[in-house]
């Protein structure tokens, strides 16, 4: 320790040297970097545009190079494995409904700048829950059941996001981390129940739940099984967006995650409403594998999250806790999923193609933000500079 | 005893791919990075350590064993540090959040890896299941001579170079952060790096370099795990992805000292591991053994923010973009 601090001390003075003996002459960088928060509103979606179009560029030219298509082509055969057929619009629609609800979720957390990671998990034990109703309360009249599954799922989700919560708000425990490692929990908890529930004996799934009594199934309204998926979705959007908004606790959400010092001078409980708000931001992901469970798949497996809950941390980050433009960056999440897929089946490839795509979109948009936040200045010429 | 070695040799086999994602991590995190993109920079690695091999053992008549390992060292290297440097860029430069766009890359990663992988063959237009038999024999030589010291030999000797270039590693990256002038200088910028520029120490570039070492070292575990652990195969089951986040766990488990990660990966692989030599377990409370490598590194994380001693804590600035303007 003490050999470090030696060193420490005679690193500032070396550095110190030359500026003292010879001053370098001044010289302005080439490009200067400035923040902005003028951008109009119509500015921001060109950029965020642009991003969007250079990265189906960039993704043209990866799947040219792999499958010598067309990239025109490309794309139609994108569209069409996404909303080419009744089937797929729905499915495309379901998995953007997924997304939205697990970033909706997310939402309430990251505005308070509170890094849960666990998605993942939380969708997970929601699902474990979920399927472990439909699977032993079977025979409960339907209203009930749903009752008890939506209960059951929040608060496993909920019990899964307070246990980071806690740990923050008492210890300052890192968040990111510690929910990090709680996905993998649910992950083997997803394992046992799997093992545990597995029909038929030895296939190691758990097969589709109630095929014959649809017991826990969202029941099939206006033509369509995912009726209730949507209404749920849409609901839990609006009320969020209002939550944050124009409530009480969105204000109070809001302080924190601005400067939780300031939130204490202003005599918020920064313990209180952390927990507070985990527990709501756990219920919604829980909720989520809930929807994913009795609302999609009808069975359980390490699947049912399959990364959906780090692709929607990734969504509710880009929408900037607007729930509403969740809606969207998801459309466009699921659409390349989709899409990707059905290139990637017309070519004989396997559908992690998709996933390669999507990472490079994210990268883009993620790069474009910097242009919405901040300007870069040119220096002007290099006689005016010196 | 039988049980007690081959438990052990298997940990030291899982141990050793999550060490080189774990010490790969450490640079970047003790440079105030969280790089949650360790997963998909192991992915890289080891593809591309696969394809390049593939392709030269696909177009030579005699591979060479040297020029095999090279090649898969190297070219891993290569692709894990460029994959660390699309982070760094939009982290460092564009100032993206960090935990995002680490996300982003393990999505990227994995997908790269898992579609190579899968579609080599189709590819390359040939219909064999992908395999590199020369360079994976060459990764899992073993030190002949000690190997055969009965259970000592087999114990610390039966593994191949990369196991003992792990700990190589570890040691080397430790002697660098504690006691070099330079990696004094990288744990400023991730503890203080509004001090460590005051002091003229260029945030940037040892930010840019932290990373994009870090994340070629990190993809050494991808090359084992593809060339030792597998035989030189692919699969596409994201078992890369799951041993990528225990490398992120160790991090914490080992308390940001490398050197603390070399038993610490050894215990994560008992751990792990530990469930196949407890007799009497259904497979699905072995499940619930397998979660003991996270469970544990969570009490390490509560303990030690409990506790709350400095030495263990993560460096003060992680996860947090430096903008010098900013206050």
């Amino acid at each position: 320790m003490t050999e470090e601090k030696k060193t420490a001390t005679t690193e500032l003075e070396e550095n110190e040297a030359p500026a003292v003996h010879e001053p370098k002459p001044l010289k302005e960088p080439i490009v200067r970097i400035v923040k902005r928060e003028d951008m109009k509103f119509a500015q921001r979606i060109a950029v965020r545009l642009t991003g969007i179009v250079l990265a189906l560029l960039v993704s043209a030219i990866v799947i040219y190079a792999i499958t010598k298509y067309n990239p025109i082509t490309v794309y139609e055969t994108m569209i069409s494995g996404a909303f080419g057929t009744r089937t797929r619009i729905w499915s495309t629609v379901k998995e953007m409904l997924m997304l939205t609800c697990i970033a909706v979720g997310l939402a309430p957390a990251f505005r308070m700048r509170f890094w849960n990671i666990g998605a993942e998990g939380q969708v997970l034990v929601g699902g474990i829950v979920t399927a472990g109703c439909m699977i032993y309360l079977k025979d409960l009249p339907s209203p009930v059941l749903f009752a008890v599954m939506f209960c059951a799922s929040m608060l496993a989700g909920a019990l899964w996001a307070f246990l980071p919560a806690l740990f923050k708000a008492k210890w300052n425990t890192n968040e990111t981390l510690f929910t990090l490692m709680m996905n993998y929990v649910a992950i083997q908890l997803t394992s046992f129940a799997v093992a545990k529930w597995e029909n038929p004996f030895g296939s190691n799934t758990v097969g589709v739940i109630n095929q014959n009594t649809r017991a826990g199934w969202f029941p099939t309204v206006l033509g369509t099984q995912y009726f209730l998926n949507v209404v749920l979705v849409l609901l839990l959007t609006v009320f969020m967006f209002v939550y944050l908004r124009y409530t009480k606790h969105g204000y109070e959400i809001a302080v924190v995650g601005e400067s939780e010092n300031t939130a204490r001078y202003a005599g918020i409980n920064v313990g209180a409403v952390i927990i507070r708000t985990l527990l709501l931001s756990g219920a919604v992901c829980g909720l989520a594998g809930c929807i994913a469970v009795s609302g999609a798949s009808h069975t359980i497996s390490t699947s049912t999250a399959g990364g959906r809950g780090f692709t929607a941390i990734i969504v509710a980050w880009l929408a900037k806790f607007n729930t509403f433009t969740m809606l969207l960056i998801s459309l466009l999440l699921a659409f390349l999923d989709s899409g990707a897929g059905e290139i990637a089946s017309k070519c004989k490839l396997n559908d992690y193609a998709s996933q390669m795509i999507i990472g490079i979109i994210l990268f883009f948009i993620l790069g474009s933000e910097f242009f919405i936040n901040y300007r870069l200045i040119f220096r002007k010429s290099g006689k005016e500079a010196a | 005893m039988q049980g007690f070695v081959t438990l052990i040799q298997a940990a030291v086999f899982f141990g050793t791919v999550i060490m080189f994602g774990c010490i790969g991590e450490i640079i970047a995190e003790k440079a105030g990075n969280l790089n949650l993109g360790v997963p998909g920079i192991m992915y890289l690695g080891g593809i591309a350590s696969l394809a390049a091999v593939f392709i030269y053992e696909g177009s030579t008549e005699n591979p060479s064993k040297a020029v095999c390992v090279l090649i898969a060292l190297v070219s891993a290297f290569c692709a894990s540090a460029l994959g660390g440097l699309i982070y760094a860029f939009l982290t460092i430069t564009l100032r993206a959040n960090q935990n995002v766009t680490g996300l982003t890359l393990t999505i990227f990663g994995s997908g790269v890896a898992n579609f190579f992988g899968g579609s080599l063959n189709t590819l390359a237009g040939r219909f064999e299941q992908i395999a590199v038999p020369v360079t994976s024999s060459a990764f899992r030589t073993t030190i002949t001579p000690l190997a055969d010291l009965g259970i000592v030999g087999k114990l610390f000797f039966s593994y191949g170079f990369m196991v003992y270039l792990a700990i190589l590693c570890a040691i080397i990256v430790h002697r660098f952060l504690m006691h070099t002038r330079a990696g004094l200088n990288l744990r400023t910028v991730g503890e203080n790096p509004q001090a460590a520029d005051a002091a003229g120490i260029n945030v940037t570039k040892n930010k840019y370099l932290a990373i994009c070492i870090g994340a070629g070292i990190s993809g050494f575990g991808g090359v084992y795990y593809v060339m030792d652990y597998i035989k030189g195969t692919w699969a596409n089951d994201g078992s890369i992805e799951k041993l990528g986040w225990l490398a992120v766990a160790l991090v914490i488990f080992a308390t940001w000292k490398s050197i603390n990660a070399i038993w610490g990966a050894y215990l994560f692989g008992i751990l792990y591991w530990m469930y196949m030599y407890i007799p009497g377990l259904t497979r699905s409370s072995q499940e619930i053994f397998k979660m003991l490598p996270y469970v544990v590194t969570i009490i390490v994380l509560v303990v030690s923010s409990m506790k709350n001693s400095r030495e263990k804590q993560p460096p003060a600035s992680l996860g947090l973009a430096y903008f010098r303007e900013e206050r």
